[in-house]
């Protein structure tokens, strides 16, 4: 578990961080999202001691950083960046290999964590002694992430971990992410300006700017209790397809028509409306079969789907 | 050609043991300057890359050492660290500093800061940084400075030979004042050799891999100190006194070639340059030098003359050398000259060095004085009837002379005149003559007949120790050869001498060479 307590820095004349303050629980996925120069890497930063506040307190598991060592501190706790920060003179196995070595593992246990990890990021075995810059960056990111994840820290931060990945990368990348069992076990804050990849990734989301905190909630709330027009605003272009992702089956439900009793090769209600539509779309099927929360299964096309969206979006505005 | 390279490799095969220690010394100079700098560059480097205000000063610092002149750097080192070794090496290890410091600087700044993030963010200390990413990741460019360094100081320990501290500029600056190019090639080649492999072995190294770089670097300080070690070999012989002799002295048969074979004078001898070789010897760092009779530091550094019993070094007359052309072009030339003959005996010429070396005077007063208190003295015409260019050698007796000519020649003509001084050596004053870049300096007769006519042995024994004899033979052998015409003598004479320390002469007792023999045989 993760605390922040009004936690303040200013470079020079300019308040980077003013007074933000969140909690993150455990195995919870909290984004910081804003605008370039919001404030949510330096926040990030706190966390591990590379920048220290000016004011505030940062705890993890209920103590506070600053009774520790800085370097302890961050051995125990998974990094990634953006610009992945390999070493460029080492192998790839020595670059996963590096904290663990700095904490004096003995060669067999980091060999076979190794292994384990680069057979769960979908890394080829040769890729071990090859050095970063023979990596694509997608591959490069997945060992940013071993690299990361090797001693297996209970928090994991990440600034931007998809941020120089081109759009197809990044898409099947964040899919591998969101389903590596590994990540479900961790506590992560993850910085991103990428309002899709939020919504994609998070629990919870923290909306930065000026270095203030504007919102914090679940996707949903963000998207239909916005405390003020920022945050409105935020989301607007986006809005439709944040919204197909957000609302699942389920919410739409009683918008949906009647039940029928139907066994057999059901989906479960949780799936998003996109997700719905891309499987109506993909497979060439007119109907998919769903079951809700009730065991009760509805039978739907492509045409009651967008209706029923409709109609729980309007009753959304009333409220 | 085929003739002269032959001839150069006999010289190499002849000398190979004088080769062989020298170049070991040069390299040995190299390295152990090099080891230094390295010790000092590095962790100045690593200091301003982490406190980047003190960049500027450092760097300007280094940058100004660096723009000292070689020579005047070792003339600065002789009173704080004497001569040999020591100065040497500091004076390297000063030019060998800047590309480290600057390379290890910008190779440190130069790495990418989300590189160092990720080792911060990853829990490695300073210290860990410091050593597993930082110096490695810089080590290509650090490396490129330490191979700058490196080439900077094989051609700077060449030098090094001015204070005694060895090395094959023995043979290129001796080979430069005895007229041999033979001698010159073969330190000169060698050392650029040193430079080019030496350069290309370091860039093998620089454009290796991280991964074979690492285990090169093990072996890199290995290789460092053992190469510095060479220059203790050399030196492993001695005697109780020092002797320091000009790289000209040394090559001349009325020089180290004489004493050793007339006299058997068996004594532990480094070569030293003309410059520093008086202070040298007046700071007890040497004890017998090789000096010039007429010399004014003999009486400035209270210097005794080792009365020479089996007269190896004749007396020689000093006189102006013209070019004949010159004579043709300047009728006024030779009567004007000529206005100076039998003026200066040794004595006055031995006060007027004396006014200079050791009154620091500067050379035109005294040549302004001298022609004053004689009558010469004549108001400049400033005439532009042409212009005569003087030259002379680097040393305090013959800025003076070109000094008093000039004003002779601008006050009894309508010349003008373009002073050439301080040619480094008799071989480069007189490829400046032959070559038509100066009409006329003043030369000795001696210089004239064993450096640059270099006749055969019988000749010269032939010609003994008469001055005159030796005064006709030079005047109509340069005629012949060289088209080149010696005129009256200016009446000192200037002979090669062995010099001691008065105090140390009366303490040991030894008045002449053959003294001087006798007390180190028995010590």
């Amino acid at each position: 578990m993760i605390e922040l307590k009004g936690i303040s820095k200013k470079f020079g004349d300019t308040q980077a961080v003013n007074q933000v303050s969140f909690k993150v629980a455990e195995k919870e996925t909290l984004v910081l999202l804003g605008t370039s120069g919001c404030g949510k890497t330096t926040t990030l930063k706190m966390i591990n001691r590379l920048i220290e506040p000016d004011a505030g307190r940062v705890m993890i598991n209920g103590e506070a950083i600053t009774n520790q060592d800085p370097d302890m501190l961050r051995k125990g706790i998974g990094y990634v960046m953006q610009n992945i920060g390999l070493f460029p003179h080492y192998t790839i196995a020595e670059n996963i290999a590096l904290v663990p070595k700095l904490l004096k593992w003995d060669k067999e246990k980091i060999k076979n964590r190794t292994q384990e990890l680069i057979q769960k990021l979908h890394l080829p075995e040769s890729t071990l002694t090859m050095i970063p810059h023979e990596l694509s960056g997608g591959q490069q990111q997945r060992v940013g992430l071993a690299r990361a994840l090797v001693t297996d820290p209970s928090v994991l931060l990440m600034d931007e971990p998809f941020g120089a990945l081109d759009n197809v990368t990044r898409a099947s990348i964040q899919k591998e992410f969101k389903a590596l069992e590994e990540l479900k076990r961790k506590t992560i804050v993850m910085v991103t300006h990428d309002v899709q990849e939020a919504f994609e990734l998070a629990d919870r989301i923290c909306l930065m700017d000026k270095g203030e905190v504007v919102q914090i909630g679940t996707p949903k709330e963000l998207l239909y209790q916005p405390v003020n027009d920022f945050a409105k605003k935020f989301l607007a272009s986006q809005r439709l397809a944040l919204e197909f992702k957000v609302v699942n089956i389920q919410d739409i439900w009683s918008y949906l028509p009647k039940e029928i009793l139907k066994d057999g090769g059901s989906k479960s209600a949780d799936l998003s409306i996109w997700e719905a539509m891309e499987l109506l779309r993909n497979n060439d099927r007119s109907e998919l079969l769903v079951t809700g929360n009730n065991k009760e299964s509805k039978l739907i096309n492509f045409e009651q789907l967008t209706k029923g969206f409709n109609q729980f979006q309007n009753g959304q505005v009333h409220e | 050609m085929n003739e002269q390279q032959q001839t150069l490799w006999q010289f190499m095969a002849g000398q190979s043991d004088k080769l062989l220690s020298q170049t070991l010394q040069h390299v040995g100079l190299t390295f152990i300057s090099l080891l230094f700098a390295i010790a000092i560059g590095l962790p100045l480097g690593i200091l301003i890359a982490r406190k980047r205000k003190l960049s500027g000063t450092v760097l300007g610092i280094a940058g100004v050492l660096q723009t000292v002149p070689s020579i005047a750097l070792l003339g600065f080192m002789i009173p704080v660290l004497g001569i040999g070794a020591k100065p040497a090496i500091v004076a390297l290890l000063i030019y060998a500093l800047l590309p480290i410091i600057r390379n290890t600087y910008t190779g440190i700044i130069g790495i990418d800061l989300h590189v160092k993030e990720a080792a911060r963010a990853m829990g490695m200390s300073k210290s860990q940084i410091l050593l597993k990413v930082e110096l490695p990741l810089a080590m290509p460019v650090i490396l490129a400075g330490i191979r700058t360094a490196t080439v900077i100081n094989v051609g700077v320990a060449t030098l090094a030979s001015f204070i005694a501290a060895g090395g094959l500029g023995e043979f290129i600056f001796g080979g430069i004042s005895l007229n041999n190019t033979n001698m010159i090639l073969a330190g000169a080649i060698p050392a650029a050799l040193l430079a080019i492999i030496l350069d290309a072995l370091l860039s093998l190294i620089q454009k290796m891999n991280f991964k074979k770089l690492r285990k090169a670097l093990y072996v890199f300080p290995v290789v460092i100190l053992v190469l510095g070690a060479f220059y203790a070999l050399p030196t492993a012989y001695g005697s109780t006194l020092t002797a320091g002799f000009t790289p000209e002295f040394m090559g001349r048969q009325d020089g180290d070639l004489g004493l050793k074979s007339t006299y058997g004078l068996k004594i532990h001898t480094i070569v030293i340059s003309d410059a520093v070789m008086y202070k040298a010897a007046f700071a007890k760092e040497l004890d017998v030098i090789s000096g010039y009779s007429t010399d004014g530091r003999l009486k400035a550094f209270d210097l005794k003359i080792l009365d020479d019993d089996k007269h190896i070094f004749p007396p020689y007359y000093a006189a102006p050398i013209v070019r004949e052309e010159a004579l043709k072009k300047f009728p006024e030339l030779e009567k004007t000259l000529d206005l100076l003959a039998g003026k200066i005996t040794d004595s006055i010429m031995t006060d007027l060095n004396y006014k200079t070396d050791y009154l620091h005077q500067q050379p035109e007063r005294v040549a302004k004085d001298f022609l004053i208190s004689n009558g010469l003295y004549k108001v400049a015409k400033n005439g532009h009837n042409g212009t005569v260019r003087i030259g002379s050698k680097i040393f305090g007796e013959q800025y003076i002379l070109a000094e008093i000519y000039s004003m002779l020649i601008k006050g009894n003509t309508d010349y003008d005149v373009a002073t050439k001084t301080g040619l480094g050596g008799t071989k480069i004053c007189f490829d400046a003559l032959t070559n038509d870049q100066i009409d006329f300096y003043p030369e000795y007769t001696g210089t004239g007949l064993l450096v640059l006519l270099q006749p055969d042995p019988k000749i010269a024994k032939e010609m003994g120790h008469d001055k005159e004899k030796t005064y006709a033979y030079v005047s109509r052998e340069f005629e012949k050869n060289f088209k080149i015409k010696w005129l009256k003598p200016i009446g000192f004479n200037n002979a090669y001498a062995l010099m001691m320390r008065k105090k140390q002469s009366k303490e040991l007792n030894v008045n002449s060479i053959s003294d001087l023999k006798n007390y180190l045989d028995k010590n």
